[in-house]
């Protein structure tokens, strides 16, 4: 396998395999589905072969591909990963794998490009964590937009023209502000390679306007407090299967981009300016907590959920510097940094869970607001062990994966400060708050209407997605090391990156 | 040793999945008996384990089963502890869980959820072990948060009812706030001593004495009160003391095997056996101490009062548990953790005993729990009725019984003690026994005594219940007489739990007291020249005087007492506090957030703001375009012209 | 002697004469037409002397693509024309304001 160019493989197969797929429309609905299921099962399969944990005790780039793109500006092609990439790689593969099956029978209108549409997302997503070339990660950051733009604006809600064009303009704003730091940097450091921009030594001033620029294109797209109201809106809008790639794995990006761009390239800048990311994520956890509580609309509610959640990745990636200052020591820093990754890849696997929750019983009743269901248990019950199981693992409950990442953000923010991991740890109350009133309002109880009464319990299909997310995360929360171990490398390399001043 | 503990904890965790997801396949037969083979597996084995733990004095086992992870030098571990402490609480867990698993066969015999139902009382069985054996703090975190989530499952069991699964989010969230402080606590362990292990932890609290935590500007707290107040924040949670006990009296909606099990014996204990599996932490602030006696103490004695005016039979037993839970964090907070944990044990097997005889008055009420409905069922329930004066008994303290070694080894470890907060304590607990053994024979009285209050319907199908129920009961009424005065002497002062619990010289009240400790016989004469027995006795004869003699009095005196009656009828507004507080609150926080953080500001001003901006720009702007050729043309050339013009003049 | 300024001088005029017709002209989108050939021309006008007076031939070849493509664009332009009126019925510039914003 060591040959194969396994990276630009797992990239363009599902792009290519979406062309094909759009080919196969004319002969009906079954054929391109066919299709699609194939080309992403063999994905994933193929991206299984990238796990392999001796290669990531170092934290070199593995599965390197190198080819001249376009000379004039020195721009790569440039393909490789390491022990932050490929957890965020499988997690796409996988993901992508269930939202095809998901939407097997739920799409009837134009199901050949819904299918498509979700493949070259992948293609791209692949692309977006493994590039090594700062223009093509550009190329591949922007045009993720696109399907997602396609996919909620054709196959979502009666309000989706507002949630696309609030989600697309949010995020393009972001990402044009990063497009000039990485213009700047390549007249700084006269390539576009990533890895080079890690060792560029940049002024003080300088850093912090790249900082702000890159924060503003991650933080959209996590999304951070202020930036997090597209999210909602374009959750609430986007069909199952673009809510769940949303949460799963395009709020990861801005994760990523954290710990590729903003913190290797401007340690310096983070480090003064790591109070602010510090408040916002704190902001996030709490606020938003509060904001969760009280929506009457199921997605709406994931939807906040995530972001508070996603306050915990942006917690434990900018604590170490204030541990620096506060203990005088590293320790309790790479606990943090790999918490933000683990809840990452945790929230991707849970939120994608609950997405597809709503969406099996937004499929049945149509409806998403929680006052139209009630007593689900009744009629559902296999469905409802499912949905409890991923409301208390989104709720962070020991066992499951959604606890670990949290319990490493707490455990290192306290070594910050008191009262970060005290309001960091608030989310225990609120997230069981927001989680298990929800269960309470739809799944428990009496038979509420006539709809619930005529519920039928999962199909085999949904099963199998359920089942398959539901053994991840039990897995993921019953044994993390396997997970947590090919991040160690990497995130000590990038500590020490972090600790080096570029000035 | 490791194979024989995997197999206690894993039993009963795989009896629960074959019965949980292959309910269906196996019958209702099938699900009982796997989960009750499983469980009494797991009991021998822990009678086993005990046995072994007997014969030497040395910590049976303690080892890592695996690495859960390691993450920056700190190891996270799922390892077994097992010393003396930990085999008798798996030997008390086991076995009235056993019981309970027996006795729902009886009681759940008609309920659709009957696999369910056995397949989580053996996960909680699982939960509670994984508990009690673990040796590190992630793990005891992972067991005391799935107790609390079996804990969930069963109360909203009966899911179709609005007051059960209110309560049961009740109890996970009150429960998680306790779990917050929990959490806290381990964070604060983690940063001064670097580990989760119990031994390493011990062993550094050096550095927790020595750490100083800046939690207000300013202000150095030691590390070592704060983690252990955070801690007892956790138990305090789980173990229903005030402010956090409001769950455990809702919690009673569960079915009443539940009640028995997790809400009496065993799960709510579990704050109890952490405090004293953390003595060597606890031991070292006195602040964190006398916090937990006061808070123990203060619980103790008004819950007890509440229990009086209750009028459901299972209430008023969960209030008495919360009392009892009281009076064992009061031995805590005395630095006396053998009587503790004696106590907890005794407890264990009465107030089992108690919800367990509650429940087979309610089978033969068909779900009736109102004891004023009752009355006079001692004729037709005498087995129910007789293990119930043994359970009351032995909660009152009577002499000899198991409740009354424990009982008065904690009121003379508090008369004893030096820690601050033992007057007010001292006080509490006295004035707790009256209150106990009033609201005890209330009960009895009401239910079993006087008149018969219910229809001709009721009469005709009430009769005893059956083998299954009696069985567990008649098997629980034996230890709740004997196990008191076969264990009291070397539990409390045989220094039995070595190692486990460590008490600083000057706190060791327990070895005082053993000084005066003559064997069992000795302490019953004793008993009887002390305070608490007559006290007692006064409780049990107001309630016969009350609720036998004059029946008509209560009334009259809850009349004349209308304010204080009102008081504890509505349990110190604790509920209402909550609910208007902290739910009220935190909704309307977060409609506010939400209305004016989310929509007005930053949706209303910042993003629609921008494109409103810009709309208002761009229509100024469109005033310029007129449509007309010439006028476009014009600005055409206008604008060469003053280019041009600035070329040349600035060039 | 007739020297460059002269030329220039012309040429300046033509055009000036071109942009009134453009500002002035209410009525007539022909007339429009005709005067942007007049600031060609005039244009033209300006390459033909300098290459005169340089002794430049480019400017010469330069007029040639510029007949050629006045020419193309004229025909184009009165094209629109004529669908304009057909449309419209009118090639009045007062009443041709459809580009409002």
């Amino acid at each position: 396998m060591d040959q194969l160019p396994l990276l630009s493989i797992l990239t363009w197969l599902p792009i290519v395999g979406g062309v094909l797929v759009l080919f196969a429309a004319r002969g009906g609905d079954e054929l391109p589905k066919q299709i699609a299921l194939g080309v992403s099962v063999l994905t994933f399969v193929l991206s299984t072969f990238l796990w392999r944990p001796e290669l990531y005790t170092t934290a070199t780039m593995q599965f390197e591909e190198f080819a001249p793109w376009i000379e004039a500006f020195k721009v790569n092609y440039h393909l490789g990963i390491d022990g932050i990439s490929l957890p965020l790689i499988l997690l796409t593969t996988f993901m992508t794998v269930l939202v095809i099956i998901a939407g097997w029978e739920v799409i009837q209108d134009k199901t050949a490009q819904y299918m498509a549409a979700f493949l070259m997302m992948e293609g791209i997503m692949i692309g977006v964590f493994s590039a090594l070339d700062a223009m093509l990660f550009y190329v591949f950051w922007e045009a993720m937009l696109i399907p997602m733009f396609i996919i909620i604006g054709v196959w979502g809600g009666p309000n989706r023209v507002y949630a696309t064009l609030k989600f697309f303009l949010y995020t393009f704003l972001g990402s044009v502000f990063m497009l000039v730091s990485l213009i700047y940097l390549y007249f700084q450091a006269g390539s576009y390679e990533i890895l080079d921009f890690h060792t560029l030594g940049i002024g003080m001033q300088a850093q912090k306007w790249i900082f702000i620029a890159f924060l503003l294109a991650f933080a959209v797209k996590i999304p951070m407090f202020p930036v997090h109201t597209w999210l909602p809106d374009a959750h609430v809008e986007a069909p199952t299967g673009g809510s769940v790639i949303l949460a799963a794995i395009m709020l990861k990006m801005g994760g990523y981009g954290f710990l590729r761009f903003s913190l290797p390239i401007t340690p310096d800048a983070s480090q003064s300016l790591d109070w602010l990311l510090i408040l916002l994520s704190l902001i996030a956890i709490v606020y938003i907590g509060f904001v969760a509580l009280v929506q009457q609309d199921m997605k709406k509610l994931i939807a906040y959920s995530s972001i508070a959640h996603m306050g915990f990745v942006t917690l434990g990636l900018f604590i170490p510097f204030t541990i620096l200052r506060a203990t005088g020591s590293l320790s309790g820093v790479a606990l943090g940094m790999e918490g933000g990754m683990v809840q990452m890849i945790s929230h991707g696997l849970i939120s994608g869970a609950l997405f597809l929750c709503v969406g099996v019983m937004y499929d049945r009743v149509h409806s998403r607001d929680i006052a139209d269901y009630g007593g689900v248990v009744n009629t559902m019950p296999k469905f409802a062990s499912f949905m409890v199981l991923f409301a208390l693992a989104n709720a962070g409950l020991p066992g499951t994966s959604g606890f670990v990442g949290e319990f490493m953000v707490i455990l290192s923010s306290f070594k910050a400060n008191f009262w970060f991991a005290f309001l960091a740890g608030t989310t225990l109350i609120l997230g069981a708050g927001y989680m298990l009133w929800l269960i309470k309002r739809t799944i428990f109880g009496e038979i509420a209407n006539e709809n619930v009464a005529n519920l039928n319990d999962l199909n085999g299909r949904e099963f199998i997605v359920l089942g398959a997310l539901a053994v991840s995360v039990l897995a993921l929360g019953l044994w993390p090391a396997p997970l947590v171990e090919v991040m160690h490398a990497t995130i000590d390399n990038l500590i020490e990156h972090m600790m080096q001043s570029k000035i | 040793m490791k194979a024989t503990l995997l197999t206690i904890v894993l039993a009963p965790l795989i009896a629960a999945a074959i019965a949980g997801l292959f309910g269906k396949r196996i019958g209702r037969a099938g699900a009982h008996w796997i989960t009750i083979l499983a469980v009494g597996l797991s009991f021998g084995l822990s009678a086993w384990v005990l046995w072994q733990s007997m014969t030497t004095t040395a910590v049976v086992f303690d080892d890592t089963i695996y690495t859960w992870m390691v993450s920056d030098g700190l190891s996270m571990e799922i390892g077994f502890l097992v010393d003396r402490l930990t085999a008798l609480m798996m030997t008390v867990v086991t076995f009235v869980s056993w019981m309970v698993h027996i006795y729902t066969v009886g009681y759940m015999r008609e309920d659709p959820g009957y696999q369910r139902f056995f397949s989580y009382i053996a996960l909680f069985t699982f939960a509670m072990l994984m508990l009690v054996m673990a040796n590190n703090f992630l793990q005891l975190f992972f067991g005391w948060e799935a107790v609390g989530l079996v804990s969930y499952l069963l109360i909203g069991f009966w899911y179709k009812k609005p007051t059960a699964i209110h309560a049961n989010l009740k109890a996970f969230i009150v429960n998680r706030v306790g779990d917050f402080g929990f959490l806290l606590a381990i964070a604060s362990i983690v940063y001064f001593t670097g580990s989760l292990n119990y031994g390493e932890v011990f062993a550094k609290s050096g550095a927790l004495t020595a750490g100083r935590l800046e939690i207000f500007t300013g202000q150095l707290w030691p590390a070592i009160t704060v983690t252990c107040i955070l801690l007892f924040v956790g138990a305090m949670g789980k173990s229903a003391q005030i402010p956090l006990h409001v769950w455990l009296p809702d919690s009673m909606e569960g079915p009443t095997p539940i009640s028995a099990l997790i809400h009496a014996a065993t799960m709510v204990t579990a704050g109890i056996f952490m405090v004293a599996r953390m003595s060597p932490l606890y031991e070292l602030s006195e602040v964190a101490l006398s916090t937990v006696l006061l808070i123990g103490a203060t619980t103790a004695f008004l819950m007890g009062l509440v229990g009086v005016v209750q009028n459901d039979i299972k209430r008023i037993i969960a209030y008495s548990t919360l009392s009892q839970l009281g009076y064992m964090f009061v031995a805590l907070g005395a630095s006396a953790y053998g009587a503790g944990i004696f106590h907890l044990m005794t407890h264990a097997f009465f107030k089992a005993l108690l919800f367990l005889a509650a429940g087979s008055v309610i089978i033969g009420m068909h779900h009736e729990q109102d004891i004023r409905k009752m009355g006079g069922l001692r004729k037709y329930m005498p087995i129910t009725y007789l293990t119930m004066l043994v359970g009351t008994l032995a909660l009152i303290g009577f002499p000899g019984f198991a409740g009354f070694y424990s009982k008065d080894a904690i009121i003379e470890a508090v008369h004893l003690s030096t820690i601050p907060g033992h007057g007010i304590a001292y006080f509490a607990v006295l004035s707790g026994v009256f209150v106990t053994a009033l609201y005890s024979f209330r009960l009895l009285f009401v239910v079993f005594h006087g008149k018969e209050r219910f229809d001709d319907h009721t009469r005709e199908h009430l009769k005893e219940s059956p083998w299954v129920v009696t069985l567990p009961l008649i098997l629980l009424a034996i230890p709740s007489v004997i196990i008191g005065a076969l264990t009291v002497g070397p539990l409390l002062f045989g220094g039995w739990f070595g190692s486990s619990l460590q008490v600083l010289q000057n706190h060791d009240v327990l070895a005082e007291l053993g000084h005066e400790f003559h064997g069992p016989m000795a302490m019953v004469t004793h008993g009887l020249q002390q305070w608490p027995v007559w006290l007692a006795a006064a409780g049990a004869l107001t309630a016969w005087f009350l609720y036998v003699k004059r029946s008509d009095l209560p009334a009259v005196i809850a009349e004349k007492l209308s304010p204080l009656y009102r008081v504890l009828d509505r349990k110190y507004y604790f509920d209402e506090f909550n609910q208007q507080v902290f739910s009220q609150g935190a909704q309307q926080t977060g409609r506010l957030f939400w209305r004016i953080g989310d929509e007005t500001i930053i949706d209303g001003s910042m993003v629609n703001g921008t494109a409103k901006a810009v709309g208002w720009f761009s229509g100024v702007i469109r005033g310029i375009q007129t449509g007309f050729l010439y006028h476009y043309a014009f600005a055409m050339v206008i604008g060469l012209a003053a280019l041009l013009g600035w070329l040349i003049l600035a060039g | 002697m007739i020297g460059l300024s002269h030329y220039l001088i012309l040429s300046a005029i033509l055009f000036s004469l071109a942009v009134a017709g453009i500002f002035l002209n209410r009525k007539n989108v022909i007339i429009l037409l005709m005067c942007i050939e007049l600031m060609l021309l005039a244009v033209n006008f300006n390459f033909v002397a300098y290459s005169r007076f340089l002794n430049d031939i480019d400017g010469q070849v330069f007029v040639f693509f510029i007949l050629t493509v006045a020419a193309a664009e004229a025909a184009i332009g009165l094209a629109i024309l004529v669908v304009l009126f057909r449309n419209r019925r009118s090639i009045d510039v007062d009443e041709l304001d459809m580009m409002k914003g």
